[in-house]
């Protein structure tokens, strides 16, 4: 473990009955970093986190936070966390304010404090005419944000995420994203289970995948982006259908390959970078007007279809299933 | 002092949500007043001032019984299948503290309840010579007891109406066992074991001594048989609630 490292999990497992959910994952996490875990329904997620938060009971392996045996010392350890579970979890009679204080004092915070935090945070999150509002009467998006409030009322040191993007707005999406980056800006360090890809390349520093409880791959996303490197590829729009000169450009540009996409679109393929000029004054010499010209990099998609095996289009399906159904 | 504030702050969020609603409320006063209703009727039409008091300590005992057992195997249910439970199971509390509080609620709720049959029988009969100190510590620790037997039945209930029905499976033969209308000597003797297995036939017997001057057994030894009881369920509980509530 680096000096800085702040969670170290090693060999944590988890059986229920002979069902092995999570296999002795080892990982650690950096103070001050977003550490994504990613993975498909079932994968695990939920269970290492209730394992590392004291909600379940490890089968094997140790959680160490902070120092503290996050296993054997958990009320300690648990005293720096902030927890926002996959469900929202707050108590449907009470208003948000009064959700948002209760919860600060489970931490100890005194009267003064938690109301003049709860007020920050109800206003931080769009929620301030709703405060007097009992929880039953928030709509799925507002329940959501207000349990994330709930987690960061006292102001945790390390705090854990279980799917807070599921089944809410894009608008929603993006505001927590943000919200997430601005607190570890000051300091904190955030774990996050996710099945949307695009969050974690969008705002992880870390990531971990897991799949059938094992966790297949972890590293920076631009590690891991690397080991899929498949070569470098520009996608070029024409004005015209681009098929019959596919063949030249192969030529002229030897050691790429040349994929026509559709009629107006091909992708060239190559080992090297690509500069883009030479192409665009081939076409030009050619009399075709090229409209747009990219640069196509692996995305996290790529790396995760390719180590997990799963293919996109499933990935895409718990996607939405996951969307409807929380 | 942070353990306080988190102590305090369940305790008081149960009795605003679940104890002051007026269902509750009502359940703790029409309960008791339909049974001394009932039982008055019956005492051959008359009204007997001696009856009234003779019925006090089955009706306080009742009335604590009542308010505690299933309020206390409802809301935890309740919250555990909300899982809003699992807030204060992650609260850095120690467990025996939330557990407190938890219990906490009950018992103020029972002791609450147990004071209603007196406050109606205070209009007929003079109350002056009863001995309070011991009826209080009586009627606490009846809460205690019943309260933890609550917990027990939230142990193992997974859904509320399992709560329901587990705490009246254990407290309707309660009411005819623990000697609160029938004294114990008048059972058959196959019964009367399990009498003096369930807390509630000492704490009826401290407070029909300190009302009616009428109890069977020493009062310290019913104080302290009611302690080990307390003592023995809340460690027992707790030592279910980890292995049960923390999976
Ligand atoms: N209490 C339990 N008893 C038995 N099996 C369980 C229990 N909890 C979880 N599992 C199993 O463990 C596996 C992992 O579940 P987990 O909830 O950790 O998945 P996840 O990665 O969080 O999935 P999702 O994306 O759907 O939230 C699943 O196969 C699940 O059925
Ligand atoms: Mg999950």
């Amino acid at each position: 473990m680096s000096t800085t490292g702040i969670v170290s999990v090693t060999n944590l497992s988890k059986c229920y009955g002979n069902f092995t959910a999570v296999n002795g994952i080892s990982f650690s996490i950096r103070r001050g970093e977003i550490f994504g875990f990613l993975g498909p329904n079932g994968a695990g997620k939920t269970t290492t986190i209730n394992m590392m938060i004291g909600l379940a009971r490890p089968s094997g392996g140790s959680v160490e936070i902070d120092g503290i045996d996050a296993v054997k010392n958990v009320k300690k350890a648990q005293s720096i966390m902030g927890i926002v579970p996959d469900e929202s979890n707050l108590y449907d009679e009470m208003d948000g304010f009064d959700n948002l204080c209760f919860c600060g004092s489970l931490y100890g915070m005194r009267k003064a404090e938690r109301e003049q935090r709860a007020k920050a945070l109800l206003s931080q999150f769009d929620l301030a005419k709703a405060g007097k509002r009992p929880f039953k009467a928030y709509s799925k998006g507002m329940r959501r944000k207000l349990t994330i409030a709930a987690g960061i009322i006292h102001r945790p040191e390390i705090l854990f995420l279980d799917e807070p993007t599921t089944g809410i707005d894009v608008e929603s999406a993006r505001q927590i994203r943000h919200l997430l980056l601005e607190l570890k800006q000051r300091g904190t360090t955030i774990f996050i289970t996710t099945h949307y890809i695009e969050d974690a390349e969008r705002i992880c520093d870390r990531i971990a995948f897991i799949a059938g409880g094992n966790i297949v791959a972890n590293g920076t996303v631009s590690e891991l982006m690397q080991s899929v490197s498949h070569g470098y590829a520009i996608r070029l729009t024409a004005n015209q259908n681009l098929e019959p000169l596919a063949g030249d450009l192969q030529q002229h540009f030897d050691g790429c390959t040349v994929k026509v996409d559709t009629n107006h679109e091909v992708t060239l393929l190559c080992e090297e970078r690509i500069p883009l000029s030479p192409v665009l004054q081939y076409l030009d010499g050619k009399g075709i007007s090229v409209f747009e010209a990219k640069e196509i990099r692996p995305t996290l998609e790529d790396v995760f279809v390719n180590i997990t095996g799963i293919e996109a289009e499933k990935l895409k399906k718990e996607k939405e299933k996951g969307g409807v159904a929380k | 002092m942070k353990t306080w504030i988190a102590f305090w702050n369940i305790l008081k969020k149960d009795i605003q949500n679940y104890y002051l609603k007026p269902p509750n409320i009502s359940w703790g006063i029409i309960f008791p007043l339909s049974w001394t209703l009932m039982q008055l009727i019956r005492s051959s039409g008359g009204m007997n001032l001696s009856d009234i008091r003779a019925l006090l300590p089955g009706l306080m005992a009742m009335s604590v019984l009542f308010g505690t057992t299933s309020m206390l195997a409802v809301t935890i249910t309740f919250e555990r299948k909300g899982r809003s439970f699992d807030r204060l199971l992650l609260a850095p509390i120690s467990l025996s503290t939330m557990v407190a509080a938890k219990l906490s609620g009950a018992i103020l709720f029972g002791l609450f309840n147990a004071f209603v049959p007196v406050i109606f029988a205070s209009f007929f009969i003079d109350l002056a010579v009863i001995s309070w100190g011991v009826v209080l510590l009586a009627v606490f620790l009846i809460a205690v007891t019943s309260t933890l037997l609550g917990l027990l039945i939230a142990v193992s209930a997974k859904e509320v109406f399992e709560a329901q029905t587990f705490s009246n499976f254990f407290r309707f033969p309660m009411l005819f066992l623990c000697g609160l209308f029938l004294p114990v000597s008048s059972l058959p003797v196959f019964l009367r074991p399990i009498s003096y297995l369930l807390p509630l036939t000492y704490g009826t017997d401290l407070l029909g001594g300190a009302i009616l001057g009428v109890g069977t057994l020493p009062p310290v030894l019913c104080v302290l048989i009611l302690l080990v009881f307390a003592i023995v369920l809340f460690t027992f509980c707790q030592y279910n609630i980890r292995r049960k509530w923390i999976l």
